[in-house]
């Protein structure tokens, strides 16, 4: 099952979750991923080993997905 | 977020777009960050704290060679080759901000200390075991990357390099924090980081790079800790 986060106001909001088993729950998980993008929001995949991936795309196979502010120097 | 995003001038038509960090991306302008460049800003560094002890020594030493009446004049030149080269470590260790520190945003008026609460699970989840009780104690989490060992707090990074003597200074910050709990503040760079190390190196800039023992003496006491054990992650190679 994979789940679909943003770090927000209040601590992280659960925007989605889909599995193989809920048709459709993908597709929703897509259109909200979409939204928060182009609200300027990043994403990545996070992998067991710790390591993140940037993604564009939702994948259907990632486990979490968190959507972040973007970064800065200061 | 857009708008910020789209102060930055576009890419000259045919640059190539950098992989990794969205941020990095856009800054098309900035050179890569390596380890050969790092090592390069290492010596520059390394020769400016050098240079401030020269010119404020050398002085105080001839005017001493002259008479021994200016004395006093040659303190001041002493003072001032052992004082800048102290504040520019202070700066350096300043730019990190702890969790639960002087400087968090968790100990802000308005805190909704709920979020904050969840926040901090989030980043538990995200640090491993031995991490996660480094993140406790010290308010900083440390993680491991091909470049070195980092520190992030809710503000800043620091790396430290292959050896663990050698630390430098990022300033680097979510761009937008409004209302963004403390520990979230610690995720977004932490995530950012995993990312993309070089990118996030890239997007942060560069504050001090110098001995660790200049530096850990600048550190609030909470941070140290964490700060000992990344030097020692990088000692051991583990």
């Amino acid at each position: 099952m994979g789940r679909l986060i943003r770090l927000d106001r209040t601590g992280h909001t659960t925007l989605a979750e889909w599995s193989v088993d809920r048709t459709g729950s993908h597709t929703e998980a897509v259109a909200a991923f979409r939204r928060e993008l182009d609200a300027g929001m990043l994403a990545s995949v996070q992998r067991a080993d710790g390591s993140a991936e940037v993604v564009r795309e939702l994948p259907a196979e990632a486990e979490l997905v968190v959507l972040r502010r973007p970064i800065a120097g200061g | 977020m857009t708008e910020a995003r789209l102060k930055k001038p576009p890419a000259p038509p045919g640059t190539r777009r950098r992989p990794g960090l969205e941020e990095a991306a856009a800054l098309w302008w900035r050179a890569e960050v390596s380890e050969e460049s790092l090592r390069r800003d290492g010596r520059r560094w390394t020769l400016w704290t050098m240079a401030v002890v020269v010119v404020f020594t050398a002085p105080g030493i001839g005017l001493l060679a002259l008479s021994p009446w200016t004395l006093p004049v040659a303190l001041g030149c002493f003072a001032h080759a052992w004082i800048v080269p102290r504040l520019q470590a202070r700066r350096g260790a300043g730019s990190l901000v702890p969790l639960g520190g002087e400087r968090s945003g968790a100990r802000r008026d308005g805190a909704d200390t709920a979020a904050e609460g969840v926040a901090l699970g989030l980043l538990g989840d995200l640090v491993g075991h031995r991490e996660r009780e480094l993140l406790r104690r010290s308010g900083v989490a440390v993680q491991r990357g091909r470049l070195g060992v980092w520190l992030v707090g809710e503000r800043g990074a620091i790396m430290v390099r292959p050896g663990g003597r050698r630390v430098d200074c990022w300033c680097v910050r979510v761009a937008e924090t409004e209302g963004l709990p403390a520990a979230d503040r610690v995720a977004h760079l932490l995530l950012a980081l995993r990312e993309d190390e070089a990118g996030f190196a890239m997007v942060a800039n560069l504050g001090f790079s110098g001995a660790a023992w200049r530096l850990r003496r600048g550190l609030p006491e909470s941070a140290r800790p964490a700060f000992d054990a990344a030097r020692e992650l990088e000692r051991s190679g583990c």
